[in-house]
């Protein structure tokens, strides 16, 4: 907690009325009373197809929160000072009332980070964005040049980007930041990533590929080998100051120093999601059934799933092991990602698919066929989505 | 997206109390009082203190530092408000250091006279 990070928050205690032992971990663990951290998918409209998009997105759901809906859950995040949410989608873009909706936001106090492909972030818009007080935006690419990027989130979207960061940059918007999802393709191209972030002035944002959505299918090809998750974790302990959304804690059992941030699945405890239909999930990351605590559409709302969903108290309970629990590297990795278990179909209290001690791939070959989980919602477009491969140009 | 407390603010200092050595005793005779910008939510194990300007989040792990911090601007040092708020002269070090690193990155602000 000593080093200079830019992700991890303080824990400032002054040894004293703080439980015996208690650790800030522990604390959270047990869930708080706000979510610190929130995501909320605006829809799931969207112009690309990307082929690991977590939310299956593309065609908007007819059933997604009106703008009258939206607004009355940005005036429950305001009361429950929830200082910012990370809003997503699908492209939040692509709703008419998008820009109201973060005015509406920002002005309430519940400051606004949104993910965009940047397909409508023209010259005028990032004049708008620029004058906004408490704005962030992620431009996402997933390679550091466009055949790379391209064969993930589809043609010309590199370009597309890149033009919605010049218009940024132009525009005097400050420093944006630039998100990319590592893969097998693109691990090789960190230094391209820290170069392209140090043109435009912005901050990069590694984070780490889920099976989860389109990504089910996608995962095999494109997450990490092993010896490029040693270069990542390698690259990141040398770089504090690269953004991570603490995705890769999983890494911390490969060497003796901890990524920075706080080292734990903040699934339900400290994170949610709220989906475009308002369904509430206990991460951006499982948008399944069997992780969906209740709908902001219910009495109470957003704040009766927070604090009394049976999903979210079961698990803010201490947690098992299980298989790890013999594990000397348990209390570096925690066990890793409960999404990346679930949707590979490994069990929650085993090791992670990308376990770095090598415990997950024997783990992922005693699955047996058709023991993954079936997505429980798609809203893919109808054309297939596949992973493609150009030859560079 | 981010899997736990991630605030990513840009460029941000990070201290830790017990283990920088800011100069604990000169704060007591401080005026200091929240930023205006920096809003606080009770928790559990305490607060919350979020920074609207430089998008910092605090944690402030005792209740008793959640009710010093918000009183500090009624009284004109920080020893004042240590004595209104009863805090025992044994925890002040450690109070101090958890101010001194409070107004280290801007939670608390000095009070001209």
């Amino acid at each position: 907690m000593t080093s200079r990070t830019a992700a991890t928050p303080i824990p400032v205690s002054p040894n004293a009325g703080v439980r015996k032992g208690e650790t800030l971990s522990d604390e959270l663990k047990r869930g708080l009373d706000a979510p610190i951290c929130l995501t909320w998918e605006l829809t799931y409209a969207c112009n690309l197809a990307c082929v690991h998009c977590l939310s299956s997105s593309g065609r908007r759901d007819p059933d997604e929160l009106s703008t009258a809906e939206v607004i009355n859950l940005i005036d429950q995040f305001a009361a429950l000072q929830v200082f910012y949410v990370n809003i997503g989608g699908g492209e939040p873009t692509i709703r008419p009332d998008f820009y109201d909706l973060i005015d509406h936001a920002t002005s309430s106090g519940v400051g606004v980070k949104f993910s965009t492909n940047g397909s409508r972030i023209d010259a005028a818009a990032a004049r708008r964005l620029a004058a906004m007080d408490y704005t962030d935006i992620q431009l996402s690419i997933d390679g550091a040049d466009a055949a790379t990027n391209d064969a993930v989130r589809g043609e010309g979207s590199f370009a597309t980007a890149t033009a919605a960061m010049d218009h940024l940059a132009e525009a005097g918007f400050g420093p944006f930041k630039i998100s990319v999802v590592m893969t097998r393709q693109n691990i090789g191209q960190l230094d391209a990533f820290e170069a392209l972030a140090n043109r435009y002035g912005a901050e990069l944002r590694l984070t780490r590929l889920r099976p989860a959505g389109r990504g089910a299918d996608s995962w095999h090809e494109l997450h990490p080998r092993p010896e490029q998750q040693v270069d990542l974790y390698n690259w990141l302990i040398e770089r504090p100051h690269v953004l991570t959304g603490d995705s890769f804690f999983h890494l911390n059992a490969l060497g003796d120093e901890n990524l920075p941030g706080l080292n734990l699945c903040g699934a339900g405890r400290v994170v949610c999601l709220i989906d475009p239909v308002g369904d509430v999930y206990a991460c951006p990351f499982v948008l399944h059934d069997e992780f969906k605590a209740g709908s902001v559409r219910n009495p109470g709302g957003f704040a009766a799933v927070w604090r009394s969903s049976e999903l979210f108290r079961s698990l803010r309970e201490p947690q098992s092991a299980g298989a790890c629990a013999s594990c000397g590297q348990f209390d570096a990795c925690q066990g890793g990602c409960m999404a990346a278990k679930f949707f590979t179909g490994l069990p929650l209290d085993g090791p992670d698919p990308e376990c770095v001690s090598g415990h997950g791939e024997a783990a992922l070959a005693a699955v047996a066929a058709g023991a993954r989980p079936e997505p429980t919602s798609n809203h893919s477009k109808p054309a297939p989505v596949a992973f493609v491969t150009k030859p560079r140009r | 997206m981010a899997c736990a407390v991630s605030t990513e603010p840009p460029g941000a200092a990070q201290t830790h109390p017990t283990t920088s050595s800011p100069p604990t005793s000169a704060i007591l005779a401080r005026r200091l009082r929240l930023h205006p910008r920096v809003a606080v939510r009770p928790e559990p194990f305490g607060a919350l203190a979020y920074h609207y300007g430089n998008r910092r989040l605090n944690f402030l792990r005792s209740p008793d530092l959640v009710r010093l911090v918000n009183d500090l601007g009624n009284h004109p040092t920080v020893e004042a408000a240590l004595l209104a708020c009863e805090i025992a002269p044994s925890r002040w070090p450690s109070f101090s250091r958890a101010l001194a690193s409070l107004a280290a990155s801007d939670f608390l602000e000095t009070v001209e006279p």
